[in-house]
């Protein structure tokens, strides 16, 4: 393998970790509403109280390493989707505040008003999350020097809504088979209830927007005509997918929570195959797009990113497995809690 | 408003906005570890109950930290793409090493530190503690190597490379350890350091301060109160000591700077301003009030020695002065206040008498706010003061160290000659205008947009954040536990079967 082949595949390890890891506790923040009394939406809040912030890293050590591997591809795309970008930013910061701020003061009213901005800010990053593979998928307007040429309108099309809707849907998934791990009581039963319903409206649009894609991007499909054992990821996602109302028949949780993270680990494969070895897909003339060659850094960039990332990742793969070992366990609500 | 502008204005409000915390979860992370280790030793349950209340106080900081520090890692992209695709190759390394050594450290044991206390033993909490605090600090190391690798490059060459048929000019990195050490990141690193020392010593003399002037937790605030004296008189002091010689560094490697710190206009011997208003236009500092040959004794330890002015730089190469200045010197006169300060209280305090001492009570209940307007001001004058350039040329030297000048009488700055993808060649100067790194494809009104987008936000946040500090500050320190009690406890709760259940847990603590 080549180095920017090594950095696409390590790229793709850092947004399979983020989506699997901040994944459950954007599904908990979409799930909010489902709470009904202080106490069920404290469990909430707590549920990913001392995980979430470790799992937001994923996303900004993807975004340092796309700057520092593929800075064409990185300038392209955050200055092309600027307003996106600022909204997922306000979203990001809120979500952050909220679930810091709400526990800080006893006021009913201080709770509620962070509790919607909880769910809306939740929802508005996965939303937007899905929105930007969507646009990475089918391709947004280049210029000749590789600047985005388009406006927001450019960006949110009826496919990248579509996948923006998935991505809401498969957060949700995954939040509510994680919440039911971590909750006891009658809000677990709510939750029984509702992840079937979930599911179901996760499968609808992962149909969807399947057909959809073949039909808009056909040449999604060249990779896995190039490595036909691309195709296993293929037949694993489905089974994974089929797996889980097997798992919660038969009240297998934990089961059911592996096959939503390997789903979401398929999905990505999926997505990074699909636009393999583009980074950023030029709608309008496929010259122009940015690729793993093109909007590479030099070589000595990518050998001591190799470096950094050898030396870091098995004390990273270490705080996690330590954090969450600490924090295992249905919630228990303490003083410390949020 | 054009688009360069309205950008440079956005990043000022963010970063700024941004910087009043991680110099204050650096400070108090070290407080910290200082705290949990003291009550290792030495099992008093006061140095506990400190360490619970400050790290509640440390986790809302540091929070607010994270949420605005994303906006920093994301507007390099959105406002500034012809810079990040010009520093990708060389800046990216570093935020690619902050994200991978710095920040998973200090957010996954920020988890056991907050969160943690009944679930880990008091051996695993304190090493989370140092694991955070030390996280915090690496993640300074690495932003500085990279700010400071824009002041005064050093590892790296210009290349062209081809996009779109034209040549594109880029840095690549030759030598990874030279860019690491560039002549100014351990000067900047050590006085970033020291301000967040500065920063952190004195928040937690405010708030203790204010305990002591209203009467409550007495013992809590008088041992607080004296730690934090300790780390704010060393770092006051050391602040002098790393300035000055910083000051000399800065000289060596951007003497522009210097003379706009100093609105030293024209070459020759310099004096030093304590006051007046420099006029650019007019080459003169108003109203000026000066040390006769002060600064060329404190660059060249001689009151004669000539000191490079502003006459001698390109006029499109001159930075603004007015705003340097002030900056600069609103730094140096807090510095020195906080060391009149901390020398003042330190003496009180070892002839017992600082507690009575209301006034002086009353001034460090405020006086964390100049630390803070030190830390901002301090960047103030250090980042307008390398204008026009958001990667600054290397000054060229002679021989004997001197900086030279070209045919026209101007400082020389180093320059790369560049082969275009066509064979031609060309000589460009080795660095990057700020008007020439922002994103081509972005609008003046998008940027409107999102600064009024983040002014409210940041406004909000901002009364928000004041809001619950009050409320903790209010809430106070827990009183010390007896130790047996919590066990006793737990014994109980085994023996009745049940653990601590949510209808038993206390709402609104944390």
């Amino acid at each position: 393998m080549s180095l920017p082949v090594i950095w696409f595949v390590l790229l793709a390890a850092l947004l399979t970790g983020y989506a699997i890891l901040d994944g459950f506790d954007l599904g908990v923040g979409i799930l909010h509403p489902l709470a009904r009394d202080e106490r069920e939406r404290r469990l909430f809040v707590n549920a990913i109280g001392p995980l979430w912030d470790g799992n937001e890293v994923w996303l900004v050590t993807f975004g340092g390493a796309l700057f520092a591997m593929f800075p064409e591809a990185y300038a392209t795309i955050f200055s092309g989707f600027y307003l996106a970008f600022m909204l997922l930013l306000v979203a990001l910061i809120t979500r952050a505040v909220s679930l810091e701020f709400r526990g800080k003061m006893a006021s009913a009213g201080w709770r509620r008003a962070w509790d919607w901005a909880f769910f809306g800010s939740s929802l508005g990053a996965t939303l937007l999350f899905g929105v930007t593979v969507g646009n990475g998928i089918i391709g947004v307007p280049l210029d000749t020097h590789g600047v985005f040429a388009g406006g927001l309108l450019a960006l949110l099309g009826p496919y990248q809504l579509l996948v923006g809707l998935l991505a809401v849907a498969l957060f949700a998934l995954h939040g509510a088979l994680f919440l039911h791990l971590k909750a006891e009581g009658p809000v677990q039963q709510r939750l029984a209830t509702a992840v079937w319903h979930v599911w179901g409206t996760f499968l609808t649009l992962y149909l969807l927007v399947t057909i959809y894609t073949l039909l808009v991007v056909p040449e999604a499909a060249a990779n896995f005509r190039h490595y036909p054992w691309a195709g296993i990821v293929l037949v694993l996602n489905v089974l994974a997918i089929a797996y889980i109302p097997r798992a919660l028949f038969l009240r297998r949780y934990g089961r059911a929570f592996v096959a939503s993270t390997l789903t979401i680990t398929c999905l990505v494969f999926l997505f990074a195959m699909a636009v393999f070895p583009t980074i950023l897909h030029a709608r309008n003339d496929p010259a122009l797009s940015w690729t793993i060659y093109n909007a590479a850094s030099s070589t000595k960039t990518l050998t001591i990113g190799l470096i950094i990332a050898g030396i870091g990742m098995p004390f990273v793969l270490a705080y996690t497995g330590i954090v969450y070992w600490t924090f295992r366990g249905k919630v228990v609500l303490d003083d410390h809690s949020y | 408003m054009d688009v360069v502008l309205l950008s440079r204005l956005q990043f000022a409000l963010t970063i700024m906005f941004h910087y009043l915390f991680p110099p204050l979860t650096i400070g108090m992370g070290v407080v910290l570890v200082y705290l949990e280790g003291m009550y290792l030793r030495t099992r008093e349950p006061m140095y506990e109950t400190a360490a619970r209340f400050w790290t509640r106080v440390f986790a809302l900081n540091f929070a607010v930290g994270v949420a605005t520090g994303i906006v920093m890692e994301f507007q390099f992209g959105t406002n500034w793409a012809v810079y990040s695709r010009f520093v990708g190759d060389v800046f990216g390394s570093a935020l690619a090493a902050e994200g991978i050594f710095a920040f998973f450290l200090e957010s996954g044991f920020l988890a056991v530190l907050v969160f943690g206390w009944d679930r880990v033993g008091p051996k695993m909490h304190f090493f989370s503690t140092v694991m955070v605090s030390l996280g915090s600090i690496f993640s300074s190391v690495w932003i500085v190597v990279a700010n400071s690798w824009q002041q005064t490059p050093a590892g790296s060459h210009l290349v062209a490379v081809e996009r779109g048929g034209a040549a594109l000019v880029r840095a690549e990195i030759t030598d990874f350890w030279a860019l690491v050490f560039n002549p100014s990141t351990v000067q900047r690193l050590v006085h970033v350091w020291i301000g967040a020392f500065i920063l952190g010593a004195f928040f937690i003399m405010s708030i203790s301060a204010w305990y002591l002037l209203k009467g409550r937790h007495a013992a809590f605030a008088r041992r607080s109160f004296g730690g934090a004296l300790l780390l704010g008189t060393l770092a006051s002091l050391a602040a002098l000591v790393s300035g000055h010689s910083q000051a000399r560094n800065v000289y060596r490697h951007q003497p522009a700077k210097i003379a706009a710190f100093e609105a030293h206009f024209t070459t020759g011997p310099g004096d030093l301003s304590l006051f007046g208003l420099p006029d650019q236009r007019a080459g003169v500092i108003r109203g000026n009030v000066a040390i006769p040959g002060g600064l060329s004794f404190l660059l060249h330890d001689d009151f004669e020695a000539p000191v490079l002015g502003l006459d001698r730089i390109r006029p499109q190469d001159r930075p603004p002065v007015l705003l340097p200045f002030v900056s600069y010197r609103v730094m140096v006169g807090l510095g020195l206040a906080f060391i009149g300060l901390t020398l003042l209280a330190s003496l009180l305090h070892w002839r017992n008498r600082l507690f009575e001492t209301r006034w002086l009570l009353w001034i460090f209940v405020f006086a964390v706010g100049g630390a803070m307007v030190a830390n901002q001001f301090g960047w103030v004058a250090a980042e307008v003061g390398r204008q026009p350039w958001v990667v600054q040329p290397p000054v060229v030297r002679g021989p004997d160290g001197a900086p030279l000048l070209d045919a026209d009488g101007f400082l020389r700055y180093a320059t790369a000659t560049i082969t275009a993808p066509d064979g031609t060649s060309r000589e460009i100067v080795a660095g990057l205008r700020t008007r020439d790194g922002v994103s081509e494809s972005v609008t003046a009104g998008q940027v409107l947009t999102s600064i009024l987008l983040f002014g409210f936000i940041y406004l909000l946040l901002g009364a928000l954040w004041i809001a619950v500090l009050h409320h903790k500050i209010q809430a106070g320190p827990e009183p010390p536990r007896d130790p047996r009690a919590p066990d006793l406890l737990d014994a109980a709760g085994a023996i009745a079967g049940h653990r601590a259940s949510l209808t038993h847990a206390k709402g609104g603590a944390a």
